[in-house]
């Protein structure tokens, strides 16, 4: 294998591995600012036990989420330097701003909030959390313009053999970052919603800490509830971006190898990239291809054999990406509709519901993966649509050794790490809240009084 | 003053901070397994920078995307030259940030020695190579227009390992310094002990340091044009000496803060050095990467000038505002008994 082909496996496996850790840290940090508001305003102590439970759970999380992010920042440079040179001067901006502005939030306050119990008033605990929250969704934002612009570039000019920026504002307001934005936190949201459900259903099937695990599951299923409905309407939303902006993408995605109108939508397909035709398709709606994507039914949809065959992506994971992540988002709305209804009524009636609750944790974190499949396979083989190939992105000063040496050290290093993070999270998760808070909250009164 | 000369006086700044800041951590991480000598003196000493040691990292990604966003071609070729140390570096850091998170999560011998050993590595690798790497940036890396000709152990010359030596001493004493303010009982009498074998170690090669440079770099040939700048590398030598009087009549804060200004003016003594430069070329200095050949767009810059401009001043103010509320010593039954604390 060559460079190219290598730090491209291990941007693929270092990225995936980043975004195990984030999804989780975008909702749960939410979570955990309403269960401690809730604790502040009410004095509940349950929601107190709420807040250091699942936020010992986090922290085991956030830990792996935020060193693995330094990586990404840093291969920039060391494996794309052709890249960097290329647009740093309009990419460098937001990864700039996200750590000035986010992560220099998320860090400092994260430490107040697990050091601070005992140094600081109840208020002012609580507002860490919520700047932790805040710093991390923001966080998410500015990444996400970034790569918004790997899909969509704008406001630039190709002056100096480079793209430079000429337009922050369309650069800020780009609708492709701001699609894929909401997309990503939803389902960040998704996967703590789950998360909580998941963990609640366990302890409830061994009636461990009953009412505890009740009022989170509530918690948990309505916002995994709220969550899966904002997941599909903002994918909806995704989804017509990419047909109006990267119609290679959505023929990859939809199957469609000649362009036409009225474009019907087939429930059952399977393409056959050799033969460039779809093996099998049946059930179709018609027109419901171009309505989808236009909002007519005589839009028209460009096919892949529009494109000569080296400016195509990989047809076959990118399909099945989308439509495996298509299918899982809506399975998690019948899950959530379910979990709102089974929480809301006597959870520990419905036993097997429980273990569906609990098996099911994996899988937003999945769809997750599969999503950003389709986003960055599917742009292939641009790095920048329609101004970049991946191919002249990579760097020209590192040797095939280097990257090995690195790619194997990630993969032992990351697999062990991340080996370590899911036992730490089992084992907390398994153990349930500390029922001995009595001392922190003699000092946490102490200290107020 | 144009923009390019703005972003190199911030880079400057962003990375002078990154290591003021994260020196301390670097410190207390090498010497935790030395100075505690039960489970509970560690964690004392980790404990004193469990609130902050995660916003200090931050100057350094900062610092990382202010290159990329300022001077995207020294980004770029400075992050793929050094790939090999910058990976070494990065695994170290990584190691170093989950240590202090697991450490405590498990009760294990076994678990805890193992993190132990990892807090020391993450803290002493890092420290050590970025002194190696500024080292070897100071006298220049060897570069043309076909790209770098050198390898990892090209870097480890005598004045980049000198250089990554003065980085783990400066760390060390100030890192000693950090216990002595933040920490009571035994360890605080240990640090403080150290401390002062640290300052005289750190005086020799800092003066080693200085002559060597003169020989082995480029750095005095901007003082020599402006005389003025010798205020920073004069700034450097007396908040060394400082140091002493102000440990020996017990003002700890008073050498602490000495100890920053010194981490601050080392660091900002070879960025004056550099100037235009970045990364000069030690083949001939047409190749070399300066501020004006490899700078962003003005435009751009301009964008970056007014964020860093709103948002900077913000973020100094809480950070500065998370130290005050954490400023209390922490003895060793602070720590045992809070299930937060690490």
């Amino acid at each position: 294998m060559d460079v190219l082909m290598l730090s491209r496996i291990q941007f693929a496996i270092t990225a995936a591995f980043h975004f195990i850790f984030v999804p989780l840290t975008l909702g749960l940090s939410l979570l955990i600012a309403y269960m401690e508001t809730k604790y502040v305003k009410t004095g509940d102590e349950t929601y107190l036990k709420m807040t250091k439970f699942w936020g010992k759970l986090f922290l085991i999380n956030f830990a792996l989420g935020v060193v693995t992010g330094i990586t990404l920042e840093f291969q920039f440079g060391m494996n794309w330097a052709e890249y960097s040179k290329y647009v740093g001067d309009i990419f460098g901006s937001p990864l700039a701003i996200e750590a000035t502005v986010a992560f220099f939030l998320e860090s400092s306050f994260l430490g107040l909030w697990i050091f601070g119990w005992n140094k600081v008033s109840k208020k002012t605990h609580a507002f860490a959390i919520w700047m932790v929250a805040i710093a991390t969704n923001l966080s998410a934002l500015w990444i996400l313009i970034a790569n918004g612009w790997m899909q969509q570039p704008v406001g630039y000019v190709i002056n100096n053999n480079r793209a430079e920026m000429v337009d922050f504002m369309a650069l800020l307001t780009n609708s492709y970052g701001w699609t894929k934005f909401f997309h990503t936190v939803f389902s960040g949201y998704v996967v703590a919603g789950f998360f909580v459900m998941g963990v609640s259903a366990y302890h409830l099937l061994r009636k461990n800490e009953v009412d505890f695990f009740k009022k989170s599951l509530k918690i948990g299923a309505t916002f995994a509830l709220v969550s899966t409905l904002l997941v599909a309407g903002s994918g909806s939303i995704s989804a017509e971006e990419v047909a109006a902006v990267q119609p290679t993408k959505f023929a990859a995605m939809e199957g469609v190898w000649d362009t036409q109108r009225n474009a019907p939508y087939y429930l059952i397909l399977l393409p056959d990239p050799e033969k460039e035709r779809n093996a099998i398709e049946a059930l179709g709606i018609p027109n419901m291809l171009s309505l989808l994507a236009f909002h007519k039914a005589d839009a028209e949809i460009k096919g892949l054999k529009d494109f000569p065959k080296d400016l195509r992506p990989p047809v076959m994971p990118t399909f099945i990406s989308f439509k495996l992540m298509a299918g899982m988002g809506f399975l998690f709305i019948l899950i959530a509709i379910l979990g709102v209804f089974v929480a809301f009524k006597e959870p520990t009636k419905y036993p097997l519901f429980l273990y569906l609750l609990l098996f099911s944790i994996p899988l937003p974190y999945i769809a997750g993966q599969l999503g950003w499949i389709v986003a960055e396979v599917g742009r292939q083989p641009w790095i920048v649509y329609g101004l970049l190939k991946t191919a002249d992105a990579v760097s020209k000063g590192i040797t095939v050794g280097q990257v090995w040496f690195s790619l194997i050290g990630f993969t032992l290093f990351y697999g062990f790490l991340g080996v370590v993070d899911v036992y730490l999270l089992a084992k907390y998760s398994k153990k349930g809240p500390d029922s001995d808070t009595s001392t922190l909250l003699n000092l946490t009164r102490t200290k107020e009084a | 003053m144009e923009f390019q000369i703005i972003w190199f006086i911030l880079w400057g700044v962003l990375w002078a901070v990154y290591f003021m800041l994260d020196g301390f951590d670097f410190g207390i991480g090498i010497l935790h397994n030395f100075i505690g000598k039960t489970d509970g003196e560690k964690r004392q000493i980790i404990n004193t920078v469990g609130p902050v040691w995660d916003g200090n990292e931050v100057w350094l990604i900062t610092a990382g995307g202010a290159t990329f966003a300022a001077f995207p071609t020294t980004y770029a070729l400075m992050f793929s030259y050094l790939y090999t140390p910058l990976l070494i570096i990065l695994f170290a850091l990584i190691f170093r940030g989950v240590a202090f998170e697991f450490r405590g999560k498990v009760e294990g011998q076994g678990w805890k020695n193992g993190w132990d050993i990892a807090i020391f590595l993450g803290s002493f690798i890092p420290a050590l190579l970025f002194g190696v790497a500024f080292g070897n940036i100071f006298q220049g890396l060897p570069m043309d227009d076909k790209g770098y000709h050198g390898s990892l152990f090209t870097l480890l010359n005598p004045y980049g390992i000198l250089t990554g030596l003065l980085f783990v001493l400066l760390f060390l004493m100030h890192g000693s310094l950090w216990l002595s303010i933040r920490t009571k009982g035994e360890v605080r009498v240990r640090a403080t002990a150290l401390s002062g074998k640290f300052w005289t170690l750190t005086l020799v090669i800092a003066v080693v340091f200085l002559i060597y440079t003169y020989f082995a770099t480029k750095l005095y040939d901007n003082y020599f044009n402006m005389p003025a700048l010798f205020v920073l590398p004069l700034t450097a030598v007396i908040s060394l000496v400082a140091i002493k009087p102000l440990t020996a009549k017990e003002n700890f804060t008073g050498a602490f803060y000495a100890s920053c200004v010194l981490i601050f003016s080392v660091v900002f003594t070879g960025v004056a050095g550099l100037f235009p430069n970045l990364i000069p070329s030690s083949i001939s200095p047409e190749y070399s990467l300066t501020i004006f050949n490899t700078s962003s767009s003005v435009y751009t810059l301009k964008i970056m000038t007014v964020v860093a401009l709103i948002f900077v001043p913000i973020v100094i103010a809480y950070q500065i505002w998370i130290y005050r509320v954490f400023r209390e010593p922490i003895s060793v039954d602070d720590v045992v008994t809070d299930k937060q604390a690490y």
